[in-house]
């Protein structure tokens, strides 16, 4: 049996876990896929963090992406750092770079196992805070710099794809190469917040061409997350076209989250009811949830290829991504929203309905930084120049003509 | 770097910890963080045997690993070598 094949029936631990620390953030990015910002109050204890983290020890679950939210808001953060890293489980971490002083950086460059990624989703602060909110430039490329400055090696420069950056991946492999640091690229989902504004970022068929391209002919030198094996139906029907990485959905079999207050989902990209497996305060912890769950048992059944079986692509690209399909209001056994081939686009153009949120930690109140992805302009761009009607016309509507 | 050869002595790295798997089992190392697939049983029995005997031909033989594999089995322990999963013994 083919390696992948043992992925596709589900590992007895996950490879990949991510862990969301806190649903806090200082942010409030536009395409927050977790859609966070305010702490959730039912957030596990610190002692209930170390629980978790003695469970994945003895599973042998060898490292953490933990992200969030902003997870080093968390007073306990550096802490739980220290316990895992004692523990046996490596920590990776994402982060805006909130709290990455010298200091903390210095911190960082003295423990080994521990890997630090910097959110950056534009090479300009005009492209990045526009989605990610003003000075969340300049706060990344400070975390990269003190990284830099503090020996640390080889951080991760982690940016989501969107229309607006697609033309600029050489200017992020610019940045990376400046701070030592390795460019990861990431795929943009329609989850959480991502859903609001994905018609309008998600990257246009032909960048998908350009960033493959790009992708190809950087090869191991990029990391992807494993996040566009969508992307390997631009190759042949062989699948050779496929990206370094894991070219299929791993979501249950081999990946799950872990979110702030102890649910447990297929996916990071699947914060919904829908694919929620279980809690591990109430339904007898990680491992039991991981390895017992009735929907996880599903996803690792084998699956079919659905609308897309009669696809000479299906081989290569397994369908697309399950949350993509979810959040988009497509079936799961369709074709993906993005599929390279073009039947994504009339899957959307069909009668779909986009399924309703199921958490929001969105602040209530935006704070002043927060983006705002709306164009402002003062009149239709095609309208003619005309003077005001008349200097004491004060309906707002003189002079208006609907067409 | 020491290349791997069936009359060298070599090692698991301290830091590499072994998961095993219905495939043979996932080597991850904490110190370089990579994540390599051991992907035959045999080649698992043959890297946890490196460590107790003094060259590579003898974890070879205890796992028993006939002879006309040992050249293949020296290439995938040359690709472990390269990632510091195992390391030459003391």
């Amino acid at each position: 049996m083919k390696l992948v094949e043992h992925f596709e029936l589900g590992l007895d631990a996950p490879i990949c876990l991510t862990w969301e620390l806190t649903y806090a953030c200082n942010l409030e990015c536009a395409h927050c896929l977790s859609s966070s910002g305010r702490r959730d109050p039912r957030e596990l204890s610190t002692e209930q963090c170390e629980a978790v983290i003695d469970e994945l020890q003895r599973m042998q679950v060898f490292y953490v992406n933990i992200g969030g939210g902003e997870p080093t808001v968390r007073p306990d953060f550096w802490h739980l750092v220290e316990y895992a890293v004692a523990h046996d489980v490596g920590v990776k971490f994402s982060t805006n770079g909130v709290r990455l002083t010298p200091e903390r950086a210095r911190w960082l460059a003295a423990s080994d196992y521990v890997d630090v990624q910097i959110s950056l989703d534009g090479a300009t602060a005009e492209v990045n805070d526009r989605v990610r909110g003003t000075g969340s430039y300049d706060t990344a490329i400070t975390a990269l710099r003190n990284l830099h400055e503090a020996g640390f090696g080889d951080a991760k420069l982690s940016v989501v794809c969107t229309r607006e950056n697609i033309g600029q991946l050489d200017e992020f492999k610019a940045i990376a190469d400046r701070f030592g640091a390795t460019l990861r690229l990431t795929r943009l989902r329609p989850s959480g917040r991502g859903a609001d504004v994905w018609d309008e970022l998600h990257p246009l068929p032909e960048q998908q061409r350009e960033l493959y391209d790009w992708l190809v002919a950087h090869g191991d030198g990029v990391l992807t997350g494993d996040s566009f094996f969508h992307l390997a139906a631009f190759g042949p029907e062989d699948g050779s076209g496929a990206l370094p990485g894991l070219n299929l959905c791993g979501a249950g079999r081999v990946v799950c989250l872990i979110d702030p207050v102890g649910d447990v989902y297929a996916c990071p990209f699947a914060i919904h009811d829908q694919f929620l497996a279980g809690n591990l305060l109430t339904d007898g912890g990680f491992r039991e949830v991981w390895q017992e769950s009735a929907l996880f048992q599903e996803l690792r059944e084998p699956q079919t290829g659905g609308a897309c079986s009669g696809c000479a692509h299906y081989d290569s690209c397994r369908g697309g991504c399950m949350a993509a399909k979810f959040f988009t209001g497509l079936p799961l056994d369709g074709p993906d929203p993005e599929c390279v081939q073009g039947y994504g686009e009339s899957a959307l153009a069909g009668a779909r309905t986009i399924p309703a949120v199921s958490q929001d930690h969105s602040r209530s109140e935006p704070s002043r930084n927060a983006p705002v992805l709306l164009t402002l302009s003062r009149r239709r761009p095609d309208a003619e120049l005309t003077p005001p009607v008349s200097a004491c016309a004060e309906s707002p509507l003189a002079g208006f003509a609907p067409n | 770097m020491a290349a791997v050869s069936l009359d060298s002595a070599w090692t698991l790295s301290p830091s590499v910890a072994l998961r095993p798997e219905p495939f043979g089992a996932l080597a991850y190392h904490f110190g370089n963080r990579k994540l390599t697939f051991l992907k035959r049983p045999e080649l698992v029995a043959v890297v946890r045997a490196l460590g107790s005997h003094p060259d590579v031909r003898g974890a070879l033989v205890a796992s028993g690993v006939p002879e006309g594999q040992h050249a293949a089995y020296v290439a995938a322990l040359s690709g472990l070598a390269r990632t510091d999963m195992i390391r030459p013994a003391e």
